[in-house]
């Protein structure tokens, strides 16, 4: 366990001496997010309706925007193979890294959605729902993300390849996540899309560090 | 064969290698390879370039598959009990694995506890002191020179306490005072009833080398 804490507080030191990597993510959501409001105009009923889905599109976009720096920087200076040579099981530090990876991409955006939210005119209760959706999807964002990284190493032209693997496997999340704010706005019951959100997240919880795992083992070889 | 027994005397230390065959893509870079390196002896594998050595080196660490042929670690096949083979290894590769965002001293500290090894503070300021690095511990790696990031890794490979040391050109970049530091280390390592695998263009003066031309 101690390695798990180890390689998580290493990515997290990383990215604090390399600020520029993350605020470029977190700046894409901000800015596409606001772009919005500015291009549609003062159409509150509108802004409202769309809310939901330009929000969580823009997760998805700039969720995708770190993805690549997951596990590429360790390939390229050789760090991965000392990773994979450890004593510790490899899964535990794939895991490590995709809980650093949330920590610096997903978590700021369940963060910082509540204020974006408002520039969409969305109510209270609104607010906390896209919060609670962005708290459960961002992690399997993060981890469903961690395959498409690990598959495309090495690989020339592996961002633009990684977007067209990952982005489909993307939508359930989007659907519900959404789903869930919508609901919520028109009036209907919205737990049914928490607990699908949840079991989406514990399904790849139990199965993606491991898939992961496989994929950087064939890339190391 | 070696006996199973609770605890490992020095004499079962035992690198094999029986019958590797590697290949890379169509070529064939050599087969039916046998060697064998007992406790306190070092191999050195040499050989023109692109003849296979790091190829070779790569099979013994695990990280890539022979094509077959098989290899063993006290007298046990290593794809049997990886986390035990990994903690009695270390490999450094020609790609340095050090983060140059991070200081030398965290990346020896990041190194410890990812290898799962108890290492102090101060075990961390000697062994960087000790391979001249007094007053740049605190150093981004990115603003060491080639030679004083290679010292980084010579104070990582004294503080690992791995039995087997497997080095890609271990030599690359470092000057004579370095090399003469790390051929110190490596007879030291040897002595201790360590076991060592490297590859070099240059001749080496370390006792009991066996060299393998490839």
């Amino acid at each position: 366990m101690n390695a798990f804490f180890a390689i998580i507080h290493r990515d997290l030191l990383l990215v604090m001496r390399r600020k520029s990597e993350v605020l470029t993510a977190l700046f894409f959501f901000v800015v596409v997010t606001s772009l919005f409001p500015l291009g549609i105009g003062a159409d509150v009923a509108l802004l409202r309706k769309i809310a939901p889905g330009v929000l969580w599109v823009a997760a998805l976009l700039s969720t995708l925007l770190g993805l690549q720096r997951m596990f590429a920087a360790d390939y390229f200076d050789g760090a991965l193979e000392q990773l994979v040579l450890s004593p510790q099981p490899l899964v535990l530090l794939v895991a490590g890294k995709i809980v650093a990876h949330w920590l610096v991409c997903g978590l700021p955006l369940v963060l910082i959605a509540p204020i974006i939210g408002i520039q969409f005119d969305l109510d209270a209760s609104s607010l906390y729902v896209l919060m609670g959706t962005l708290l459960l999807g961002t992690p399997v964002l993060s981890l469903l993300g961690s395959i498409g990284a690990a598959l495309t190493l090495g690989v020339r032209g592996g961002s633009i390849l990684m977007s067209l693997l990952i982005l489909p496997l993307y939508i359930p999340v989007l659907i519900f996540g959404a789903g869930a704010v919508y609901a919520n706005s028109v009036g209907l019951d919205s737990t049914g899309h928490f607990s699908l959100l949840s079991a989406l997240l514990i399904l790849a919880l139990a199965f993606v560090p491991w898939v992961s795992t496989a994929a950087l083992k064939i890339a190391i070889e | 064969m070696t006996a199973t027994t609770s605890h490992t005397s020095i004499a079962d230390y035992v690198l094999q290698a029986h019958a590797l065959c590697c290949v890379r893509g169509e070529r064939q870079l050599f087969a039916d390879l046998d060697l064998q390196v007992h406790a306190g002896e070092c191999l050195h594998v040499s050989g023109e370039n692109g003849v296979g050595k790091t190829s070779l080196l790569r099979l013994l660490t695990g990280l890539s598959k022979p094509e077959s042929g098989e290899i063993s670690w006290k007298g046990q096949a290593i794809t049997m009990d990886r986390s035990q083979y990994h903690r009695d290894l270390l490999f450094l590769g020609h790609r340095d694995a050090l983060k140059d965002d991070l200081t030398a001293l965290e990346n020896i500290q990041m190194y410890a506890a990812i290898d799962d090894i108890n290492l102090t503070q101060e075990q961390a300021f000697s062994s960087l002191w000790r391979f001249g690095l007094r007053g740049r511990e605190h150093l981004p790696v990115s603003c060491l020179s080639a030679g004083q990031k290679r010292r980084v890794l010579m104070a990582r490979m004294a503080t690992r306490q791995a039995k087997l040391w497997i080095l890609d050109e271990p030599f690359n970049a470092l000057d004579v005072n370095a090399v003469q530091a790390l051929q110190t280390l490596i007879a030291e390592h040897l002595e201790r009833g360590g076991l060592v695998v490297l590859t070099s263009h240059q001749s080496i003066a370390i006792p009991k080398v066996k060299v393998l031309e490839l």
